[in-house]
């Protein structure tokens, strides 16, 4: 349960940690805030030879309002992210996610970037940022490009990104006014990751759907968008029935495995189930701020 | 192996050198290496608590930090709770309210409890109940626990604080 030996780097700028990056890959990785990194390498799963530590570069920790968007840099803490005013009012659907996540102490350390960047499938934020259509800056010392929330996952714990490459910022769209959201989950026990959960924003129009964004995680080898029961719901508003077709879509759209937390058939079962809770809630919370 | 390299922290006010290669964790720095054997060592993969020390002000996993990611940091554990010889209010309650039997769990559970109640703004039991899951007892069943950390929030905060919501509102979905 110790991690194997590897050297440490601990760049202050980024311009330095991506040259760091540049010399060393692919046997270096990035270190932000450790919550899954560490773990990975005291059970000798993960064994980087060469760790860059991101954590004293503090120009990659902001939240600053962009117009439409929020730009948060990758080194943001999740506990700062749920302490963020900002964020509670332009992004509420990231606020719910935050809470969802692990517990105070891995919240002072995680970071989104690192969540997003280790694209686990049971996480909230990727399937966060795959609702809301957000936007994700990665730099090399190639340059920097930008990539879309469906583009940037790959499959378990895999993303688009290079081995040389650091996520640095992510553009999260701002709710529009009037809409709601919700991230609504079931685990095991509070903090474990999800056995299946469902991230919902929704604009409505007296009782028809104007806008719906659904995606799913813990149900598939990413986070999953809901377009078929998005669709549904578009054209067909909220009733019961237009809900179940709607929960029926999303347990049809996920692809789950199961494991010793639970078996494929229920986390599939639960994804309908949850989706059904999220649109539930995240309209109701619309009502409430129309 | 990777050279060891010298670590300097203030630990509870006391200022402390040592030697750590990049791999040591934090837990094992304070425990082995400047031989603060407060802060104790479970899982080693951030899920029990018992590791959970004050770094900089925010509670955090001490098996999940490299001490060399430490250097210069400001850090409290348990050994600094007591002043004088006199308890923590916070120690005295967990006496009192039986919170411990092995005491494995102690430190993490305290330091966790502290940040708790100090640094958060919502002091409803769910709230408490919720926060306090972040580390885990093999002995007591948790409610002497949370009796005394609400207890103890009472005394910081004011009994009309922890008030409200019993369940931890819209965090447990299930
Ligand atoms: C007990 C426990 C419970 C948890 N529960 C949850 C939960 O319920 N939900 C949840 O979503 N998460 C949970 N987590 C994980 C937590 O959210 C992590 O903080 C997060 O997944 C990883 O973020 P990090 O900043 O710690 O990244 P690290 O662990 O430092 O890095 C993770 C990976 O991403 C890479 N990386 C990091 N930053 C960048 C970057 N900027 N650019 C490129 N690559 C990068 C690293 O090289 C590494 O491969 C839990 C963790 C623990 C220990
Ligand atoms: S030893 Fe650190 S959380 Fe268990
Ligand atoms: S008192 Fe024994 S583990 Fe908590």
């Amino acid at each position: 349960m110790k991690p194997a030996s590897f050297d440490h780097l601990l760049p202050t700028s980024l311009h330095e940690a991506l040259e760091m990056l540049n010399t060393h890959a692919p046997d270096a990785r990035p270190l932000a805030g450790g919550q899954s990194l560490v773990p990975m390498m005291n059970f000798r799963l993960a064994r980087p030879t060469v760790l860059v530590d991101l954590n004293r570069i503090s120009d990659l920790a902001y939240i600053s309002d962009a117009g439409d968007h929020l730009a948060i840099g990758a080194m943001t803490r999740e506990r700062t992210i749920e302490n963020s005013g900002l964020v509670r009012t332009a992004t509420p659907l990231l606020y719910d996610a935050t809470l969802h996540i692990g517990h105070l102490p891995i919240r002072s350390r995680g970071t989104i970037g690192g969540s997003l960047s280790n694209a686990d499938p049971a996480a909230e934020y990727p399937a966060t940022v795959l609702a809301l259509d957000a936007t994700l800056v990665a730099q090399s010392v190639r340059g920097e490009r930008t990539i879309s929330a469906a583009e940037f996952f790959d499959g378990v714990m895999t993303t688009t990104l290079e081995p040389d490459e650091i996520l640095t910022e992510i553009r999260m769209p701002k709710a529009p006014p009037g809409s709601g959201s919700a991230l609504v989950e079931i685990s095991r026990r509070h903090g474990d990751f999800a056995l299946a959960g469902v991230a919902a924003q929704i604009t409505l129009d007296g009782n028809s759907v104007t806008d719906i964004r659904l995606a799913a995680c813990g149900v598939g080898p990413g986070p999953i968008r809901l377009a078929e029961s998005e669709m549904i719901l578009r054209e067909r508003g909220l009733s019961d029935d237009a809900l179940a077709a709607a929960g029926g879509a999303a347990a049809a759209a996920t692809d789950p495995d199961g494991d010793v937390h639970a078996t494929a058939a229920y986390r599939r079962k639960l994804a309908g189930v949850m989706t059904k809770r999220a649109v539930g809630k995240a309209a109701a919370r619309a009502r409430q701020s129309a | 192996m990777t050279a060891k390299r010298s670590i300097t922290v203030i630990v509870n006010g006391e200022c402390l050198t040592g030697e750590a290669e990049p791999r040591m964790l934090l837990a094992d720095f304070l425990r082995d290496e400047l031989r603060r054997t407060g802060t104790h060592v479970g899982c080693e993969h951030g899920v029990c608590g018992a590791c959970t020390i004050i770094i900089d002000g925010d509670a955090v996993r001490s098996c999940l930090m490299f001490a060399v990611q430490a250097d210069g940091a400001e850090i409290s554990t348990i050994e600094g709770l007591a002043t004088n010889g006199e308890m923590h209010p916070l120690q005295k309650l967990f006496s009192e309210h039986h919170a411990l039997q092995c005491g494995f769990c102690t430190p993490g559970m305290l330091m966790t409890a502290i940040d708790l109640v100090h640094n958060s703004n919502d002091h409803s039991p769910g709230a408490i109940r919720i926060g306090m899951s972040a580390a885990l007892c093999r002995c007591t069943g948790y409610v002497g626990i949370i009796d005394a950390v609400m207890e103890y929030a009472r005394q910081v905060h004011g009994d009309a604080a922890v008030t409200g919501d019993e369940t931890g509102g819209g965090r447990n979905d299930g």
